[in-house]
């Protein structure tokens, strides 16, 4: 009599963070079973997105993820967190979908399930073998998230539990505008107090949308440094995309900063072309005087690279990398198509050298990576929809990456970015003395 | 610490210059994995940018859900780097010495002043328990609430996973909560049965349950009432079938497992009823004494004859000898050459409540006459007392127990120290699962027996 299987399935962490890896582990199943391990997600948006890879149990009836090589599926290899990394919307659904959580006070929860056979589809009518629940929370338990509204602001504040005080981060997102929360909760979730800020497509007290100036981030930088719970002297910057040209710019020039300027900026992605001390609406005319430079991939989708290209020899049309006097990182995905991250990072390096300050820069360059370079295990999306700010028309907009080199650049900059977090805001060094004119 | 350097100004009347010198404090950094785990989860506790060789002193809180509050702590000294990593540094002192990666849990007893013979239980599984960590400069033994740490973070710990679904069972008679695991099922089952003490205790179910088990925590006794006992064994005969013809459970996989007199129950079950054959069963701290063939209430009728047995020191009711010298006659005791599934005998060396090292050999004794002491596996723990919890809860030596309807508080001794007790939590708890994968989840057809 050939007894129903039993198999186990466990995964840790039940209750992880975001960049916590994964360990998937089946246990009791027949020797030499092929057997399909599945993720999947039922995002904020109604959407599902999942993930899954082919297996074949070995003598004892295991399969262990983080040791076996998956046969085929959404990833393929010896890849312990695939089932989170590879995962892409299901059949049929909406297109142009990208993977983003509202909402930051509750996990992400992820349904992993063994399934008999190698299945590529169809997952949804057939009954599993084993399933569990695993939790991916964005915020670690005792963070206090505050809404900021002062000075005209639009932010949210992550604060570290704990009596304090700690070093911070500004952090910034791109051109897409939004409040987004996420990344800020993880960076709170590591010890440093935390404020993303929305500055694009603010709308006035009439309804009139307004662009902000640099006043918007010296107040927003102000607030950091000023909240009781913030070491003045330890305050960063990070910005992806939109948000690192303006870090960068803000680094340079505001004279606010200048006095107190970030210990160290982070930018992914970003370029420092850009008018010299501009406001955000002169780099937006900018970047629409040259809007002829707008390209199309095979499937229409909307290539912006070359909107700042060539890179200037004017250096009135980009920020003076040589007056940075703090660490910068740049973290450039070499497949980037939204942003001409790779010809920035290259001017950027050349001006420092001229300069004498190029000891300041680190740059992290990932083959195979596209601009959207997202906390760990996020899942890569090469293209998704996106909504012009001034006419309000929806787009499809081309990232660039390959999945799998994309995703490795998320971890390895991710665990970079927090050791430089670490070296330049937690580490005790002795006086720092800066001259300044 | 602060480092104060004074401000200094320069001007020169042909270039403008300031040389700024900043104050910079220490930032010392405390970082927990995991922030939400499962109670048997390992905690990996690092501190890192202290001084180099700087005292300091590691704290962990809870406020139960009784609003008392329990604490531990351990003296560390940093590296020269100014790290302390708990899994591998020793504490120098604290309610914990040595290398010991969970000292910060297992060691928590009330804070001074609190109520005495306390217990720590968490009624409500649905919630995780809530700790706060610390960093503390120097090396403090007391007034933690008055002090300001270095730092503090907030860490959870669960008896249920996500997914874990908990019902409750009031049928035919029977009351109790069971717990399934998530996924499509069906899952091999556990009946889990607490002691005399009574009561519906449900956080060992809910972690099984975490673990794959579909387990049924079974109430059997209400607390303080032994004189109004109704429970039988058709009473457990009931509860096993509820169990068994459940849609989520597997009804050739079951187990039995008891802690103290859930323990005597499970032997006594396996033995004499026809019903109760389970795979295999666990016996926490329990014994082949007394027999359970009627119903509870002439049970105890039996063991009060010998309540001269109790003996009382410093105030704390020591009840092990209620039941010895182990009888020689066979009818005294469960007749433990007849049981015919695995059973794990779990065993503190200093079991104060019940004699279970003098059971437990005595039971080994009967089944290797009987030949079949091959079904048998006994831990034995020296210095672990009766109370054998899951991993990393505190250890009691003696608590409150109520006896008959409210009426009689005393002080119960369970005996065991809290090192080899918190060892002995550990060790037989990894053990404990992995007798019930291997006995419920294996992969192929059991040979018979």
């Amino acid at each position: 009599m050939r007894e129903q299987p039993c198999p186990l399935l466990s995964v840790a962490p039940r209750r992880g963070m975001l960049d916590d890896g994964l360990d998937v582990h089946v246990q009791y199943l027949l020797p030499g079973l092929p057997v399909t391990l599945h993720a999947l997600i039922h995002s904020e948006d109604d959407d599902f997105w999942e993930a899954f890879g082919h297996y074949v149990s070995d003598a004892s009836g295991v399969v262990h993820v983080s040791e076996d090589a998956c046969l085929g599926g959404s990833y393929s290899g010896v890849e312990p967190a695939g089932l989170l990394w590879s995962m892409r919307p299901i059949a049929g659904s909406r297109t142009g979908l990208r993977f983003r959580k509202i909402d930051t006070c509750t996990p992400i929860e992820v349904h992993i399930s063994v399934y008999d056979g190698h299945l590529n589809e169809g997952f949804q009518k057939k009954s599993s073998l084993a399933s569990v629940v695993v939790q991916r929370w964005y915020m670690a338990s005792g963070i206090q998230k505050v809404d900021v509204r002062e000075k005209g602001l639009k932010g949210t504040l992550f604060i570290p539990p704990g009596p304090g005080p700690f070093p911070a981060v500004l952090d910034l997102w791109g051109g897409g505008g939004g409040l987004v929360e996420y990344r800020s909760a993880l960076l709170a979730s590591k010890g440093y107090v935390s404020l993303t800020l929305e500055y694009i497509g603010l709308v006035n007290a009439d309804g009139k949308p307004y662009n902000v100036g640099s006043d918007y981030f010296e107040a927003a930088f102000t607030v950091l440094k000023q909240h009781p719970k913030v070491c003045p002297e330890r305050v960063a910057m990070m910005g992806l995309s939109f948000g690192a040209s303006v870090t960068l710019g803000m680094a340079a020039y505001s004279s606010v900063i200048k006095v107190d300027q970030p210990k160290c900026v982070i930018c992914i992605n970003g370029s420092h072309i850009m008018p010299v001390n501009g406001s955000l609406s002169d780099v937006f005319d900018a970047i629409k005087k040259n809007v002829k430079n707008t390209r199309y991939d095979e499937e229409q989708r909307i290539i912006w690279r070359d909107l700042l290209l060539p890179v200037p020899e004017d250096p009135l049309k980009k920020v003076d990398m040589g007056c940075i006097t703090c660490p910068v990182l740049l973290i450039v995905g070499e497949d980037d198509q939204n942003w001409p991250a790779k010809e920035s990072a290259e001017d950027i390096k050349k001006m420092m050298k001229r300069a004498g300050n190029s000891h300041l820069l680190t740059v992290l360059s990932y083959p195979g990576a596209g601009h959207l370079i997202e906390p760990p295990y996020s899942p890569h999306v090469r293209a998704s929809n996106f909504i012009l700010q001034e006419t309000k028309e929806k787009v499809v907009v081309l990232w660039g990456g390959q999945t799998k080199p994309h995703c490795l650049a998320q971890e390895d900059s991710w665990h970079k970015t927090l050791a430089f977090l670490e070296q330049h805001l937690y580490s005790n060094t002795a006086v720092v003395s800066r001259a300044s004119l | 610490m602060l480092l104060v350097i004074p401000r200094t100004l320069k001007t020169s009347r042909f270039s403008p210059f300031r040389l700024l010198s900043t104050v910079v404090r220490a930032c010392p950094l405390l970082s927990i994995k995991p922030t939400r785990g499962l109670v048997d989860e390992k905690l990996q506790i690092v501190v890192r940018n202290l001084r180099p060789k700087q005292d300091v002193t590691l704290h962990s809180v809870h406020q139960s859900e009784d609003k008392d509050f329990w604490e531990a702590f351990g003296h560390y000294v940093s590296d020269g780097n100014g790290t302390v990593t708990v899994a591998k540094d020793a504490s120098l002192s604290g309610t914990y010495v040595g290398v010991e990666a969970m000292g910060l849990m297992w060691s928590l007893r009330p804070v001074p002043g609190s109520r005495t013979g306390l217990r720590f239980r968490k009624k409500d599984v649905l919630s995780p328990l809530v700790f706060h960590i610390s960093v503390h400069d120097g090396h403090v033994s007391q007034g933690f609430t008055q002090l300001t740490p270095l730092e503090s973070l907030v860490i959870e710990r669960w008896y249920m996973a996500p997914g874990v679904r908990r019902f409750d069972i009031r049928e035919r008679g029977v009351r109790g909560t069971l717990f399934i695991p998530p996924g499509p099922g069906p899952f091999p089952g556990v009946l889990d049965m607490w002691g005399g003490g009574g009561g519906l205790v449900e956080y060992r179910a809910a972690l099984l349950a975490s673990h794959g088990f579909a387990s049924m925590a079974l109430e059997y006794l209400t607390p303080g009432e032994l004189k109004k006992l109704k429970a039988d064994v058709n009473y457990f005969e009931t509860a096993y079938q509820i169990l068994q013809n459940h849609d989520m459970v597997r009804r050739d996989r079951l187990a039995l497992c008891g802690l103290s007199f859930g323990g005597c129950i499970t032997l006594s079950m396996i033995v004499y009823s026809k019903i109760i054959q389970p795979q295999c069963c666990v016996c926490i701290s329990g014994s082949h004494i007394p027999v359970i063939k009627k119903s509870l209430d002439e049970t105890f009728e039996d063991i009060r004859k010998h309540i001269n047995k109790i003996r009382i020191e410093n105030n704390q009711h020591i009840w092990r000898d209620i039941t010895l010298p182990v009888p020689t006659d066979p009818t005294l005791k469960v007749d433990v050459a007849r049981v015919t599934c695995p059973v794990l005998l779990v065993v503190g060396g200093d079991d104060q409540n019940l004699p279970t090292l003098e059971a437990s050999e005595d039971i080994q004794h009967i089944m290797e006459k009987a030949g079949n002491h091959h079904l048998l596996q006994v831990l034995i723990y020296p210095g672990a007392g009766h109370l054998i919890e899951p991993p990393y809860s505190p250890h009691h030596r003696a608590t409150n127990f109520i006896v008959q309807e409210g009426k009689d508080k005393i002080l119960l001794l369970w005996g065991g120290q809290a090192k080899p007790h918190a060892d002995a939590q550990e060790d037989s708890w990894e053990k404990l699962l992995a007798f019930l994968q291997q006995h419920l989840y294996h992969a192929t057809p059991q040979a018979e027996l």
